[in-house]
């Protein structure tokens, strides 16, 4: 579990999240959702210690992230699989050796247990016969499961995922949010998942935390969001006349 | 004044993450040997034909301008090799290595910075100030020395071309200029020259790669300023080391 307490943050003075306070659980899809430029993002990288946080906590299992030296938080991050909003898969290394650089960096696993792994994990993400292909011979929907591929190749206990079905199509986006769910389900491990697309909502979202304006505005699950009588939650959810119509 | 000691502080602290012990000394040794090809055998063409046409300009100037029978004609040969030796092989050549890679290095950096794959490299927890840029110093304090060594060779050989095919010297009077007064403590000078710029080119342009934030345009003025810079310090560097190195 990842508790999140109070945690405060800002760029030169301008102030992007406020006060925010939160808990993800293991073995569930936890989204994110919010407007573009709600604060999502910086959320997710404070969660992931890329961003320090000005004031709060975070607890990885009730171990202060804060309170983490160098190498107690790199050890932390090794078992941590993160899919970035556009894969950041090498683009000098084919998927073969993006999926297996995880383990070459963290495992002293012998060349064939790496590929045995690595075959495995693009199994996993039904990408066989892809190990050869270089990032710019990939779709965009192929880069989001590699990405997922080299996430889960060291067996992580938390899943961060930003914006996995951004510039996907509706139908490949609902493989993307499948495998997640897959993966959460099967492997237990606590998926924080940041997104805008109401699909991925009602597809996954176990656990919501709508962020609006850099604050924790609406919390609940995907159920509540349709009885949900919170004004800013329902312009952002109900947007369109069509989800309009649904939700009458 | 402000902004130069915050950059500075910057590069150091940078400086300080890149020279940390490797993760995997076996990958640190592979990137190295990677690097010297791209850095350095893909730049040996470049090389070879700006060596061997200054060489040849070199003695042309030399035997216009000491035109007149109270100097020996060997002193064509001694004058281009001091030319050479001292300051076009290791400066001029420096400086056009800190365009060609200077800026391969700033936007291959920064490219990977503003796809997100220097975080996914962190979140690996992998050390990527380390991963990226320490085998790029060690590469080219290793492999520019040598083209340097090349390049002189071959000024001396455009030289020597010239010179016998437009009659402006002989090849007795040539080679006797090239051995003249000769003190290897000047090739000592040249390649601690080399080691110094190779280490402030890479150094530098990995630190403007690095510190890119933003797009595409962003990439390009950090690939601008990583060239620029680097050929100003290498010039003050050129003038530093020649004051401590030649003055006995």
């Amino acid at each position: 579990m990842i508790e999140v307490n109070h945690i405060s943050k800002s760029f030169n003075g301008n102030q992007v999240l406020f006060d925010i306070t939160t808990r993800f659980t293991k073995g569930r899809n936890n989204l994110i959702i919010g407007r573009s430029g709600s604060g999502k993002t910086v959320l997710l990288k404070c969660i992931i210690g890329l961003y320090t946080i000005d004031d709060g906590d975070i607890l990885y299992e009730d171990k202060s992230l804060m309170a983490m030296d160098f190498e107690s938080r790199k050890n932390l991050r090794k078992e941590f699989g993160t899919l970035f909003q556009g894969g950041a898969l090498f683009s000098s290394l084919n998927v073969e050796e993006n999926v297996m650089f995880p383990l070459t960096m963290n495992t002293d696993m012998g060349n064939k247990e790496k590929l045995d792994r690595v075959n495995f994990c693009l199994q996993r993400v039904r990408l066989e016969n892809a190990n050869k292909l270089y990032p710019s011979q990939l779709s965009g929907g192929m880069t989001k499961r590699v990405a997922i591929a080299r996430a889960i190749a060291l067996n992580p206990r938390y899943l961060f995922c930003d914006e996995p079905n951004s510039g996907l199509d509706p139908s490949t986006a609902n493989v993307i949010d499948k495998l997640i769910n897959e993966i959460t389900e099967e492997y237990q491990i606590t998926t924080i998942v940041n997104t805008h697309d109401m699909n991925s909502v009602m597809e996954i979202g176990d656990q919501v935390a709508f962020i609006h304006e850099g604050h924790l505005w609406w919390e609940g699950s995907r159920d509540d969001i349709l009885q949900s009588d919170n004004k800013e939650l329902n312009d952002f959810v109900f947007a369109t006349e069509l989800t309009r119509k649904l939700k009458r | 004044m402000l902004k130069v000691f915050s950059q500075l502080g910057e590069y150091l602290l940078l400086m300080h993450q890149v020279f940390k012990r490797p993760e995997k000394f076996r990958i640190f040794h592979q990137q190295t040997v990677k690097e010297v090809e791209s850095i350095g055998l893909e730049s040996l063409w470049i090389v070879s034909i700006i060596s061997v046409f200054m060489g040849a300009v070199a003695t042309i100037q030399m035997a216009f301008n000491i035109d007149t029978p109270l100097i020996p004609k060997f002193t064509i040969g001694f004058a281009t090799r001091q030319t050479v030796v001292l300051e076009f092989s290791p400066t001029m050549i420096s400086l056009i290595l800190a365009g060609k890679v200077g800026s391969r290095i700033a936007s291959e950096i920064g490219t990977m910075r503003v796809t997100e794959q220097i975080d996914a490299l962190e979140i690996m927890g992998v050390n990527p100030a380390n991963h990226l840029i320490l085998p790029k110093i060690a590469a080219s304090i290793f492999i520019n020395p040598i083209l340097i060594i090349i390049s002189m060779v071959l000024a001396l050989l455009g030289g020597w071309l010239v010179g016998i095919s437009t009659n402006l010297v002989t090849t007795t009077d040539y080679i006797l200029g090239l051995r003249a007064f000769y003190q290897s403590s000047d090739i000592a000078y040249a390649l601690i020259k080399t080691g110094v710029f190779a280490f402030l080119i890479t150094s530098i342009s990995g630190f403007y790669g690095y510190r890119t934030r933003g797009g595409a345009e962003d990439v390009g003025k950090a690939s601008t300023k990583a060239v620029v810079q680097s050929s100003i310090f290498i010039i003050l560097f050129n003038l530093i080391l020649t004051q401590l190195l030649l003055n006995d």
